[in-house]
């Protein structure tokens, strides 16, 4: 009896703690990376009410990434048009004879998870591309190891399949920058062709890194968006998912520094754990407070609560910043609000596969291999709203596999 | 509604039966919430007189009712001396099998609530029945129930929800009543009042005192011819119902979304214990939980109409229900010095504040 209260209060203790985290979900783990470059220039400083945590600026933000990344959004990839996957922006081109090898290949990959739609969508898309290449008999066995996020899991993940030897090639998706670094440089070393995609690691020993623009980019077309199409003086409001992730931070970084340069007052930046529930309650009780003239999010996964809360309040529709996901395009089209998508590129799940049969067929790939990755506007999305019409509400306009085999289905019934 | 619900307690209506009944419903170490209530009630109207409105009182009602629905659950299973740690995770589980289940047809939206209840009452009886007939404390059973209902749903949907929500479904979260002054009369703040008054009932009935006596002093209960492994059982279905109904409203209101459910129970446990429910069992009233559960909510509304840096906030909650807590336990100390005020004295007779 005793005991057992004593251990109700201590885990009630331990309740009480864990509750201090709920509101917002500091993933502080994933934190410590990028500080090489920071602080060239803290030009971050915003006209608005001073309500940004002046910590995170400097630290995400880095000059020359970002002009990069603004420019690389105007510059015509080469490849062919109609396979964006295949595309790559201002390629330097390695040589891969080394590692050419033509037959009964293994292809390994370690996934960070499966955690989100978008993580889904792309693995779908992954599948399918590996059946193709499979039956055309230039993938043999495809290997798959998912770490559902776990930085350690993912660390010896890798480590099994350099020391099962038998792939011929390794696919790595991050799960964070830093942490992954060494386990990465590790399956260089083995002599195997290592492919990286999505997130970075801090090494080049991989033969290629796949990945979109970059999250200054995705920021900075969400960010433009709303300086053009709101009056000087209107009021933003910025809704994040995570601090500590850099295609996050990146993301907002950008939209700093886009709307320091503007007449734009931002209300306020919250963190929502991507949770609709707590989105629809933050719109509120902002729209409780004053006029919300436009919404800036850092991802589109629960954009459709944002705009609810405009509509259950009884107020106008704001312009709105969400993402090529199903859910968000149907309301934008259903209500005709002024809002744009921004795109990180799904189809860039397909690219990994293709990269290794291209690097097994001893065919040079670039060794930064930036796809491209443009916002969806007004002016495209109904046709990619046609195009998915029988997609869930969670999958990714621009996902890249409608001439795969399995198209629909396969992204249907998920 | 319920917010204005404290009022009775200040009024001096010396020895009448209202006082009586007032004081049973709020006191027992209970009144510091209805003060932290009103103080932040206050504080949110002097910052922002607009949401005093009517239109914004009820967007409140309608954000907070899930989290209130919770409170009652985990203030049935806490009262009778254990945890429900899987009512985030239901809740999650349940919005996601209503999304996967509907898929956007509006005629299976009834079936598809009976189908939720029947999953939620199937949870309640298993978290019950490990607890009370295997012996496995509540903690590991629901935690462990937690992390299968987590699991589960993943392993189903593959990571990410699935299917849509249908509007009929969406109805009891986000519609309502349109009414002149309040703009909508929220379904949510019916169905609130519908479960307030149960939850009264139920704790004013046999079962409540049974509940309260087990969690009291089980053996006490035991010898004086209580089922208790009946009376926990079903307090955990309790627990589980009223998480259902809590899934029922947050994807009305919100939609699907990967997230939705996360952490909720502790925040549920927050609540309860906000509102002078003692952990480990026995005291406590079930107003006082949703009480906690209202305050707990007008917190977050308060720190926003502050301001605050969203990554301070959570510091700054915790300190405020610990030193709420902390009151509150001083001042049952102090008034009557029996020893039935320390937690880990059995106490022959269980005259709970309830009863």
């Amino acid at each position: 009896m005793r005991r057992s209260r004593a251990l109700l209060a201590a885990s009630a203790a331990a309740a009480l703690m864990l509750t201090a985290c709920t509101t917002d979900d500091p993933d502080e783990t994933a934190a410590p990376e990028e500080t090489a470059a920071a602080g060239e220039e803290p030009g971050t400083e915003d006209g608005g009410e001073g309500e940004e945590e002046p910590a995170a600026d400097g630290e995400w933000f880095v000059q020359a990434d970002y002009e990069r990344q603004l420019a690389q959004r105007d510059i015509e990839p080469e490849g062919p048009a109609d396979q964006p996957w295949l595309q790559a922006i201002e390629p330097e081109y390695v040589d891969t004879t080394e590692y050419a090898n033509p037959e009964g290949n293994t292809l390994c990959f370690s996934n960070a998870s499966v955690s989100n739609p978008w993580r889904v969508t792309g693995w779908i898309t992954m599948q399918q591309q590996v059946e193709v290449l499979q039956a055309a008999g230039e993938i043999g066995e495809f290997r798959v190891s998912d770490a559902a996020d776990d930085d350690n899991q993912q660390i010896s993940d890798i480590q099994a399949f350099v020391d099962a030897g038998d792939c011929n090639a390794i696919i790595i998706s991050p799960s964070t920058t830093a942490t992954l670094t060494p386990a990465v440089e590790a399956a260089c070393a083995s002599g195997v062709p290592v492919i990286v995609f999505d997130r970075g690691v801090n090494t080049d020993c991989m033969v290629t890194f796949i990945h979109p623009i970059g999250g200054y980019a995705y920021g900075a077309d969400g960010a433009e968006f709303l300086v053009e199409n709101l009056e000087p003086g209107s009021t933003v409001l910025a809704l994040r998912i995570l601090p500590g992730v850099d295609v996050l931070e990146h993301r907002w970084a950008a939209a700093q520094e886009i709307f320091a340069d503007s007449e734009l007052e931002i209300l306020g930046d919250e963190f929502t754990g991507g949770d609709g529930a707590q989105i629809k309650t933050l719109v509120t009780q902002y729209l409780q407070r004053g006029e919300v003239d436009g919404i800036w999010m850092d991802a589109g996964d629960g954009a459709v609560a944002a705009v609810e809360a405009f509509e259950d309040t009884g107020n106008d529709y704001p312009v709105m910043v969400g993402e090529d996901e199903l859910s968000f395009m149907r309301k934008w089209q259903e209500t005709g609000m002024t809002a744009i998508a921004p795109v990180y590129s799904n189809f860039q799940w397909r690219t990994p596969i293709l990269a290794a049969t291209m690097i097994w067929a001893g065919e040079q790939v670039p060794s930064e291999w930036v796809l491209p990755q443009a916002p969806i506007t007004d002016a495209d999305r109904d046709e990619f709203l046609d195009r998915n019409a029988e997609m869930p509400s969670l999958h990714y306009a621009k996902f890249g596999g409608e001439d795969l085999p399995g198209y629909p289905s396969a992204w249907q019934d998920r | 509604m319920t917010v204005t619900s404290p009022q009775p307690t200040r009024r001096p209506s010396a020895g009448s039966r209202a006082a009586e009944v007032a004081g049973r419903l709020f006191g027992g170490g209970s009144a510091t919430v209805f003060a932290l209530l009103i103080v932040v009630f206050v504080w949110i109207f002097i910052l922002n007189p607009n949401f005093a409105e009517p239109p914004s009182l009820m967007a409140f009602v309608k954000q907070a009712a899930p989290l209130v629905i919770l409170a009652v659950g985990q203030y049935f299973v806490i009262v009778s001396g254990e945890f429900d740690l899987s009512v985030g995770s239901l809740v999650g589980a349940q919005v996601v099998i209503a999304a996967a289940l509907l898929d956007g047809e509006e005629s299976r939206t009834v079936p598809v609530i009976l189908v939720m209840l029947a999953f939620g009452v199937l949870v309640g009886l298993v978290n019950g029945l490990v607890t009370t007939v295997l012996k496995v404390q509540s903690f590991i059973t629901t935690l462990g129930m937690m992390l299968v209902l987590y699991g589960a749903i993943r392993l189903w949907t593959g990571g990410a929800p699935t299917g849509a929500l249908s509007e009929a479904f969406r109805q009891a979260g986000r519609g309502g009543i349109d009414m002149a002054v309040v703009r909508q009369l929220p379904y949510a703040l019916l169905i609130l009042v519908g479960i307030v008054i149960v939850a009264i009932a139920i704790m004013r009935s046999s079962y409540g005192r049974t509940l309260m006596a087990t969690g009291d002093n089980e053996r006490a209960a035991g010898f004086s011819g209580v089922r208790v492994w009946q009376v926990r059982t079903l307090a955990f279905v309790l627990s589980s119902v009223m998480a259902t109904v809590a899934g029922i409203l947050i994807g009305g209101y919100a939609g699907v979304t990967a997230q939705v459910g996360q952490g909720l129970e502790f925040t549920a446990i927050t609540a309860v214990v906000l509102g002078g429910v003692v952990l480990g069992g026995g005291r406590g009233t079930v107003v006082a939980a949703m009480a906690g559960a209202l305050t707990l909510e007008a917190l977050f509304t308060l720190f926003n109409q502050l301001s605050m840096p969203s990554t301070i906030r959570p510091a700054v909650q915790g300190v405020i229900i610990i030193a709420a807590v902390a009151y509150a336990a001083r001042e049952r100390a102090r008034p009557r010095q029996q020893p039935d005020t320390a937690p880990e004295a059995p106490v022959p007779a269980p005259e709970a504040n309830q009863s």
